[in-house]
This record gives C-alpha cells, structure tokens and sequence, in this order.
C-alpha cells in the first residue's frame, strides 16, 4: 500500500466516524408488544409521562417531532420522561424507524409498538382514541390526571399540558 | 305556583338546549343512527347523492385520500369492495374530506387523476366543505362507515376498518366490512358493529 493510499484510507475512516458521531448519540429503537406499554401508561409514580404516538409516514407527526424533542430538553432535570412510540411496521424498523431515529437525532426514548391488530390494541391504550395519528397522551398516575390531543400540539400546548396534569 | 313550574320547565328546557348547541362537533353518527343525505361532486363533475341509486339495499362510505399512505393500502381492497358488493346492492362511496390547502395532493384534480389511473368503478367524491366528515363523526382515512337502507333513509350498520391487517391484506384475519355485509344479506344484525384503527387524521381546514 502505498503512502498516498493510506493516507486515503485514513482520511476515509476519519469522515466516517465523523458522520457517525452524531448518529451515535440518538437513542436506540425498542421494540415492544403491548403489554410494556400497558405498564409504562399505567406506572403509579410521579413522573409526568408524555407519550407520543407517530410513523414515519404520518406528515403532521413528522412535524410536530421537535416539539417533543424541545420539551425533553426543557423539562431534562424534572420528573417527565417523553416516550415516541411509533406504530410504523415492524417490518420497517431496519428500513424506515432506525434510519429516521438516526438522522434526527433523536434524544427521547423511542419505541416501536409491534402488534398487528390495531383494533385490539387502540383501546387497550385508551378508550377515548379513534386511532387516527398524531395522538398524544400526557399523564401523572400518582396525581391521577391525564389528557389526551388527537392532533398535533406545539410546544406551548405540550408545556401547559405538562403543567396542568402535574397539579396536585 | 303552576305558573311557576312552568316558568321553572321552559328556563330547564332552554338551558338544556343553550348547553347541547354549544357541544363540540366530536362524536358524529352512531351505528343504529339515520343519516342525512348530501349532494357531493364526483370525480366526473356529477353531483351523487344517496338517494340517487334507488338500486342500492345500501352503500359502503369510505372516508379516504389521495396521499395518506394507510388510505393508499387500502386502495385495492377499497375496490375489490366494490367489485364484490356492488352487484349484492352494496356499492362504495369513498369520500376524501381533506383540505388540499393542508394536504397537497388531495385536491379535486388530484381526484380525478388518481380515479382515472386505477379506474375505480365507484363514486369518488370531494367533502369539500367538510361537513360530511364532520356529521359522521370521521377522524381519520381510511374510515368505513356501513349503510343499509331502512324505507327511504339509511342507518349506519357498522363503523370502523375494512379488516384486521394493514399491512398484508392475505395476512388479515378478521374481515369486518365483509362479514358486516353478508351479515346484512342474511338479515342478521351484524356482530362487529364497531372497531378502531390507526389512520391519517383528517385534514382539517385551518381556521381562518
């Protein structure tokens, strides 16, 4: 090998660690079946939970992504966890939801809720959810409140729901 | 005191009406419920009421779209509905109820190209103004509303998903629509009234 080539070589492995340097830092995709979320939505402790229900193909989640993601950093030293559950297909976590996590840069825990049967599982989430996406849930169990948005939300509306659920 | 309980009843009577006016628009019909006629364009330039197929024993209204990617997954099977019930008296109505400002894509010319290349066989009509979607009550595409006549009107038989498997039609193991359908031919109520599913929500227009 000569000089040249591996200085290249080098050059070469330093532009690809470098690009994966940001990648490394977003969160890693968990895969779950229902009865995990079931836990996470029904945890007695006070924390403020913020749950997010997205796909990759859902525009109006896309956008509103940041806001969660501004959220998290905001609220980073108080007791609220922001939990992204996308219901993208299992078949596309390698495909579209890792890639996506990856090239955003996602801080907030994502999930990957891997049930087929939407009508089994929507009102196993809540009773009051139509199903349609982005839909968000924002709860504290220990001060029993919870509010629901079947919609998309801006930073403004997370942080007031935050507050309000965090009421005694 | 009559006069006073009068007084007291028609005061309860308009507070009653006052606070159910003021309800939110959420809600929309309910299976068992009769539904008001509408007079929306199709993709052909007509305007398709339900009154005007004096054929049908009922329709199978889809709330879908151009763009939303679970709409699009439901296409074929959207038209194998109608391919299979049309015939028994049970013809598709699909209904896009997107704003094309909020959905680009989902506009009237978009309609019509997208008919013409899958040569659907059935109406597809513009909510333009989003009333339709909003007297159902419909949140998302793809969002099956069952009709089935009942003397001059129809009445909702059965609200929900087409089946039970977005992702792989052969894979689905529950086919509401289908079974709601033969249910109705055989004169029997039908046994899944109702089921959920992830959907694109309904773009609504913004407000002005």
């Amino acid at each position: 090998m000569s000089l040249a080539k591996k200085y290249l070589s080098v050059l070469g492995l330093t532009v690809l660690a470098l690009l994966a340097a940001p990648a490394a830092r977003a969160q890693q995709v968990r895969v779950v079946k229902l009865p995990a979320l079931q836990q996470l939505l029904q945890r007695p402790s006070d924390t403020t939970y913020v749950v997010n229900f997205w796909a990759t193909w859902c525009k109006p989640c896309i956008e509103e992504l940041p806001h969660f993601e501004q959220l998290r950093a905001r609220q980073a030293a108080k007791p609220v966890q922001v939990v992204l559950v996308s219901l993208d297909f299992a078949s596309k976590l390698d495909t579209k939801v890792r890639p996506f996590v990856q090239k955003q840069g996602l801080k907030s825990k994502v999930w990957l809720l891997s049930e087929p049967d939407q009508n089994a599982y929507i009102d196993a989430i809540d009773p009051k959810w139509s199903g349609a996406l982005p839909f968000t849930l924002v709860y504290n169990n220990r001060r029993q409140h919870r509010q629901r948005f079947e919609q998309p939300l801006t930073l403004a509306e997370l942080e007031a729901a935050v507050r309000a659920v965090q009421a005694p | 005191m009559k006069k006073s309980l009068l007084a007291l009843l028609t005061l309860l009577a308009a507070v009653f009406t006052v606070s159910t006016a003021f309800r939110p628009a959420e809600g929309g019909y309910q299976v068992g419920d009769k539904v008001a006629d509408f007079k929306l364009r199709n993709v052909d330039g007509k305007l398709v009421s339900l009154a005007g197929n004096a054929a049908a024993k009922g329709y199978i209204v889809v709330f879908t779209c151009n763009t939303c990617p679970y709409a699009k997954a439901y296409e074929d099977r959207i038209m194998a509905l109608h391919q299979k019930f049309a015939a028994q008296g049970y013809p598709v109505v699909a209904i896009n109820p997107n704003d094309p400002q909020v959905a680009p894509g989902d506009s009237y010319a978009d309609m019509q190209k997208r008919a013409k290349e899958k040569k659907y066989a059935f109406p597809y009509l513009l909510d333009e103004t989003q009333d339709v979607a909003r007297a159902y009550g419909a949140t998302r595409t793809p969002h099956v509303y069952l009709l089935q006549r009942s003397g001059s009107d129809f009445k909702v038989a059965y609200i929900g998903a087409i089946d039970n498997n977005t992702e792989d039609a052969k894979a689905a193991t529950q086919h509401y629509v289908e079974d709601a359908v033969a249910q109705l031919q055989a004169g029997k109520p039908v046994q899944t009234s109702s089921t959920k599913a992830i959907g694109c929500t309904i773009k609504w227009k913004k407000k002005a």
